[in-house]
């Protein structure tokens, strides 16, 4: 491995996490704030600096110099262990993510790995024992409640992430995330194959199943990430916030914000999979010139910062799903709706090839 | 009585729930483009903007002691306020006029008089009790002090915020 490597990828882990990822976190935060009071009619955080933009940094130094306290019967090690396995899943699965084409001759992805869907669902079910850990090392009965609701809440949906993301890898043939930007570039997006080869009509037939898997894999993002309407984990009025209610200070603002930071992966694999990943059409990537590099990078914040504002404005339409509707709907319905569909995309696949 | 909540039989389309829930985010999304193109009325953005200016004549702010024409204090520490004054916020310490005076013939004045705004509930009983006009309630609403001793108003401070006040009751000024 040559020193070159090793220095733009270590540029490239710092510039995504510090520059992008973290402030991304912070002010999703702040926008989450903003879009729910426009949404019902309010104002939200307008104090802090020009229209309330320094809000996150008024809410992190309140968030460190709050009294971080140990309630005496937790289980300490696990207690402190649980915020950073919520934080830590959320940020290492955009390793793989391809977020620009290249620059300087650089691919801007941080691991191109040939595994790179499989990768992303490991790293995203290890999020859930930062949950239960907290639910259980909490030694209450909130949190507790929160974190059983939470682990099996997250294995139900799971399946139907899997299986909803198998029909893309049927057709793109290849499990690496950078050739399923390639494909949708050459075949145009994934849900809206404009660009392309687009007059073809097996493309507009492999369009209607790959909405099928649109949908339940957004939906299935919705309940990983816990986000309304599946935030049963912490719901505020039935768990008292569930759980994190034993947690203080920066602890509980590292579950706070790793549930904003899985937010924005899931969205970063939504974009990938589904939205052409950093393709705009008419855009040239990296090879044409620096410029085009960045605006790829931009073209693909751009992507995952409209689909946060999606997830912030079905959170503040829909209420939460009762317990056993959630589950139903999870088994009964995606489940099989994602099975089926696979069959279907196998099918007019050998159809058309 | 366990009552028995009848469930409307939802036909497919109901059941599908998407149209139902893209009308939702239709609805919400109307509130939020209403919001950025300021089309709807929002709260008073209040250290910004004040109502001072359509307070009403009769509001009952701070209470405050006046002087008259003559720059005199109106008050003559009868002490009927402090009698009247519910919470017994005011506190009234009088003191006797000199011979040699102007106003000798007033007989006596606040030494002392301090209004208790932490006790203060603005009803106005001392300004209707007054006999010479001389505490008014004024239109002042934000009265903020750090300590409790900083939220009793001296007699300079009640002064100052009642200023001047021309005509009324002038009695003292017919036996000078």
């Amino acid at each position: 491995m040559d020193g070159f490597y090793i220095v733009t990828s270590l540029l490239k882990i710092v510039a995504v996490i510090f520059l992008v990822i973290l402030p991304m976190v912070s002010y999703a935060v702040y926008a989450e704030r903003r879009v729910s009071a426009l949404i019902q009619d309010r104002l939200g955080p307008n104090r802090v600096g020009p229209a309330g933009l320094f809000q996150p940094i008024a809410d992190a130094a309140k968030f460190i110099f709050k009294e971080d306290f140990t309630p005496a019967t937790v289980n300490t090690f696990y207690y402190w262990l649980a915020p950073c396995l919520a934080m830590v899943p959320a940020i290492i699965t955009i390793a793989v993510v391809p977020f620009g084409s290249t620059l300087f001759g650089v691919p801007m992805v941080i691991a191109d790995i040939n595994v790179g869907i499989l990768y992303v669902f490991a790293i995203t079910s290890l999020g859930v024992y930062g949950i239960v850990l907290a639910g259980w090392a909490s030694n209450s009965k909130y949190p507790f409640l929160g974190g059983i609701r939470s682990s099996s809440q997250m294995i139900s949906y799971e399946l139907s992430l899997g299986l909803a993301v198998i029909p893309i890898f049927l057709i793109v043939g290849n499990l690496r995330l950078t050739s399923v930007v390639q494909y949708q570039i050459e075949h145009g997006w994934m849900i809206a194959p404009f660009v392309g080869d687009w007059t073809n009509l097996g493309k507009w037939l492999l369009a209607i199943p790959m909405l099928i898997s649109f949908f339940i894999f957004v939906i299935a993002v919705f309940a990983e990430t816990n986000r309304l309407p599946f935030d049963l984990p912490e719901a505020e009025q039935e768990l008292a916030g569930g759980y994190h209610t034993e947690y203080s200070s920066m602890k509980f603002a590292l579950f706070f914000l790793g549930e904003y930071a899985a937010m924005i992966t899931g969205s970063a694999i939504v974009v990938t999979l589904f939205f052409g990943g950093w393709h705009l059409p008419g855009i040239p990537d990296g090879s044409h010139g620096w410029i085009f590099g960045l605006i790829n990078i931009a073209v693909f914040f751009a992507k995952v910062a409209a689909l946060l504002f999606f997830f912030m404005w079905v959170r503040w339409t829909l209420p939460r799903f009762r317990y056993d509707q959630l589950m139903r709907l999870g088994w009964l319905f995606f489940f099989e709706i994602a099975l089926v569909n696979i069959f279907i995309v196998a099918g007019i696949l050998a159809l058309i090839r | 009585m366990a009552i028995t909540v009848p469930r409307p039989k939802l036909n497919w389309r109901e059941r599908l729930y998407l149209p139902a829930i893209t009308a939702g985010l239709m609805i919400t999304i109307k509130h939020l483009k209403n919001m950025i193109f300021r089309r709807t009325k929002v709260t008073m953005q209040y250290p910004e903007e004040k109502w001072d200016a359509e307070l009403p004549e009769h509001y009952r702010g701070a209470p405050a002691l006046v002087r008259d024409a003559d720059g005199r204090v109106r008050c003559v520490a009868c002490q009927l306020c402090e009698f009247i004054c519910p919470p017994r916020a005011i506190k009234i310490i009088a003191g006797e006029i000199p011979a040699n005076d102007r106003f000798s013939k007033v007989e006596k004045y606040p030494e002392e008089f301090d209004i208790d705004m932490v006790r203060c509930i603005f009803c106005g009983m001392c300004e209707e009790v007054c006999p010479e006009q001389a505490i008014f309630l004024r239109k002042d609403y934000a009265i903020t002090g750090f300590t409790r001793a900083e939220m009793v108003h001296h007699k300079d401070k009640l002064l100052e915020i009642g200023g001047v006040m021309h005509g009324v009751v002038l009695k003292w000024n017919e036996k000078k």
